[in-house]
């Protein structure tokens, strides 16, 4: 008699939304069917049978949200009956048809004192003792997976200190009691959380709050690699190949600095730093409703083209919430690129548990002082580098940085 | 040390006892011309004779309230019962009387006794036979219970037992009558409220009193020998006085632990330490308290099936398997 519950779809993922049934309660169900449409803080995925049978009930209606391993459907075999399921259907259905408070909810007319709660992200199972040393260790058990049985958190499965996003301080500390919103009196929307924004915001809040950031920044001269780049495009107009984009180049830089500079291609693990072989860059792509950072692996081993059409293939399917978990997994250094809304400058926030972050700006004309001492038209650039500086310090990302504009300035460099 | 039965610890313990303190003598059904039903007090009325040693009619209400009134005034009678199962037509006695008159009488009157005999299932002797009440005498404030599983804590228990100034039920087994133990020649006591580690673990706590602390140990040894896990044992001895600290100090070396009981597990003894350890150690858990207990239904009167009624080595290791 399987009880489905709420798969947990991603590293990230807490919650899931229930898109669409694709069965509905009676239906006959064979395993490898297709069950459900969900929704998780990264993509919507469909959700497979594993098991034959009927599908008895379902507990969570379309739309609504459910925690990870909260029960969303019942599926009996032959012969099979349904008795201690059913018995506690209505507290689920209430469960999982209210929705759950949200944080920093606009103080809507009959809304209690009760929903200026912070959001329940889903009970997390965890033993007594695993809770304890999660608290000694000020780390979060969001996200861990357990081990014990029924997926409890046990006390082996509790992340040694720092290596996770805290529990405890910061975030307590930073996120007390909801700032209760005024009325403006003019219209308003309230816009519920998706699990995506949800998780930016715990993720970032995380970052900017336990993670020693520290910035470095140059302007770099673009045009040798515009020149190159016209050169490049018009060959590949003629060809009918697709362009190749300022970032494309950009992207190719960082793996071949980082492959040049391994230090700030690393990752903070609490009691080490784990400094990684290969150059898997994380590409921060703005969505509907926020950003994902799929991931472009062996990026070292890759040429101009095969970057190019590796991000443009991640941020067509990302658009299309049509990534698979794995590829948002494992990226060592992270590049976020907002020329092309014409910022010249920013610095981001570090991507944890990632050393370093890139941030690219707009290739704007201005006036330069060239080497010849006279006043010209220049194209410049800014990059910037966000580190954790518990990895990285300012040094090594000066020599980082230095090697990534050295390879700007001298596209050619990146033939070898 | 000698390798003695569990019935001659015992018999030892009342030798050693009668000879120490005159005020010391046994009473029970057949327990002194006929050397007790289960010869636990073999040739002591041909040793001792009739003042101390002495044959009772069938009347558990009759000869325990005569007992508990002799303790009143000085004695301290050691009361046989053929099953613990028959304290049942003495209740009054036992609980009111004996259990409650030093509180009654403001401190004033002390009621030295013991009651002992078997308190077991498992010998297909039927429902009424076969009760386990340690539970319900350990819920009785001014009651002492003890249990022991061996020849060794059988002796050094009844004797402690026997000196004590409250009324002491002593749990024994039929079953382990005939089982041997070393027993040291010299004089021991046992402290009442002091457990025994029997086995030293690191991976997961079994926690049991009387036979049952005997078939965890089995348990914790296949368990070592078939998986490489490290299960202490603890033998209670003591359940009221209940040794806290040894409970409590082992399972926050493990953060797990299967109790197991031959109490039939509603209000059992295991339901107790279950309270004693999510209330005062909740934190060192890193699973849920588990239980082997006595199915919960009258003895079986089937032998086969009651064998299985029973905690059994396979039930442990099964529980503890669950939530390791």
């Amino acid at each position: 008699m399987p009880v489905i519950n709420m798969p947990k779809l991603s590293d990230t993922m807490t919650e899931g939304t229930l898109v669409r049934w694709l069965k509905k309660e009676g239906d006959t169900v064979a395993a490898g069917d297709i069950l459900a449409e969900v929704e998780t803080d990264k993509a919507t995925m469909e959700m497979e049978s594993f098991d034959d049978g009927v599908l008895k009930e379902t507990y969570v209606k379309e739309g609504g949200k459910v925690g990870v391993g909260q029960k969303i459907a019942l599926i009996l075999g032959d012969g099979e009956s349904a008795d201690a399921p059913a018995a506690d259907k209505p507290a689920d259905k209430a469960k999982a048809d209210a929705p759950a408070p949200k944080a920093g909810s606009a103080p809507a007319a009959a809304a209690p004192a009760a929903a200026a709660a912070p959001a329940s992200t889903g009970r997390i199972k965890a033993s007594p003792l695993a809770k304890k040393i999660a608290a000694e260790r000020s780390v979060s058990l969001d996200g861990v997976t357990g081990s014990g049985p029924g997926g409890r958190v046990v006390a082996k499965d509790v992340p040694a200190a720092d290596s996770a996003p805290r529990a405890g301080s910061a975030p307590a500390a930073a996120a007390p009691a909801p700032i209760k919103l005024e009325k403006t009196g003019g219209e308003e929307t309230r816009i519920e959380l998706s699990g995506m924004r949800r998780v930016i915001a715990e993720r970032l809040l995380a970052s900017k709050t336990q993670i020693p950031h520290f910035y470095l920044s140059v302007e770099v001269d673009a045009a040798p690699l515009m020149r190159l780049r016209k050169e490049v495009n018009a060959a590949n107009e003629a060809a009918e190949q697709p362009k190749i984009t300022v970032n494309d180049f950009v992207l190719l830089a960082v793996a071949r600095a980082a492959q040049q500079c391994p230090k700030v291609n690393a990752a903070w693990g609490g009691d080490h730093v784990m400094q990684y072989g290969s150059v898997n860059i994380s590409v921060a792509i703005a969505v509907e409703d926020g950003l994902v950072t799929p991931v472009i692996r062996n990026a070292q081993d890759l040429s101009l083209r095969e970057i190019s059409s590796a991000v443009k293939d991640l941020a067509s399917r990302a658009r299309n919430k049509k990534l698979k978990p794995e590829e948002y997994a494992g990226g060592t250094i992270t590049v976020s690129n907002l020329g092309s809304y014409g910022i010249e400058q920013f610095y981001a926030i570090v991507n944890p548990p990632q050393a370093a972050i890139l941030a690219v700006g707009a290739i704007v004309k201005k006036p330069v002082v060239n080497a010849k001492g006279e006043l010209a038209v220049g194209e410049r650039m800014n990059i910037s580098l966000s580190g954790d500086h518990r990895v990285v310090d300012g040094a090594v990302g000066a020599e980082y940085i230095t090697a990534l504009r050295k390879l700007v300035e001298n596209p050619a460099l990146m033939l070898f | 040390m000698a390798l003695i039965e569990y019935r001659d610890a015992l018999n030892q313990a009342f030798a050693e006892e009668i000879e120490r303190d005159p005020n010391v003598y046994l009473i029970g059904e057949e327990v002194a011309e006929y050397d007790g039903a289960y010869k636990v007090t073999r040739g002591l009325w041909r040793k001792y004779g009739d003042k101390r040693v002495m044959d009772a009619p069938i009347s558990e209400a009759g000869f325990i309230g005569m007992a508990i009134g002799s303790s009143m005034l000085g004695l301290r009678p050691v009361i046989e019962l053929m099953f613990w199962s028959f304290c049942t037509v003495a209740y009054d006695q036992i609980i009111n009387n004996a259990g409650c008159v030093r509180y009654m009488s403001g401190g004033l009157i002390n009621c030295p006794i013991v009651i002992r005999g078997p308190a077991n299932g498992g010998t297909n002797v039927g429902a009424t036979h076969s009760h386990t009440p340690e539970n319900w005498l350990a819920n009785i404030p001014g009651l002492k219970v003890v249990s022991a599983a061996t020849a060794y804590d059988a002796k050094g228990l009844m004797k402690t037992a026997i000196r004590d100034n409250d009324p002491v039920m002593f749990m024994e087994n039929t079953l382990l009558y005939g089982e041997k133990g070393e027993v040291p020649e010299e004089e021991y006591t046992i402290p009442l409220g002091k457990a025994d580690i029997k086995r030293a673990g690191s991976d997961i706590t079994f926690i049991g009193h009387g036979r049952a602390a005997l078939t965890a140990l089995e348990a914790a040894n296949r368990l070592a020998d078939e998986k490489g896990i490290q299960a202490e044992v603890i033998d209670l001895r003591s359940i009221r006085p209940l040794d806290e600290e040894a409970i409590l100090a082992s399972v926050t070396k493990t953060h797990r632990v299967v109790l197991v009981d031959e109490n039939k597990p509603f209000c059992g003894v295991s339901a107790q330490i279950a309270t004693l350890i999510q209330e005062k150690i909740f934190d060192e858990l890193d699973a849920p308290i588990r239980r082997v207990c006595t199915i919960d239904a009258p003895a079986i009167y089937s032998p086969s099936i009651e064998k299985l009624q029973l905690p059994t080595a396979d039930r442990i290791i099964e529980k503890a398997l669950g939530i390791l």
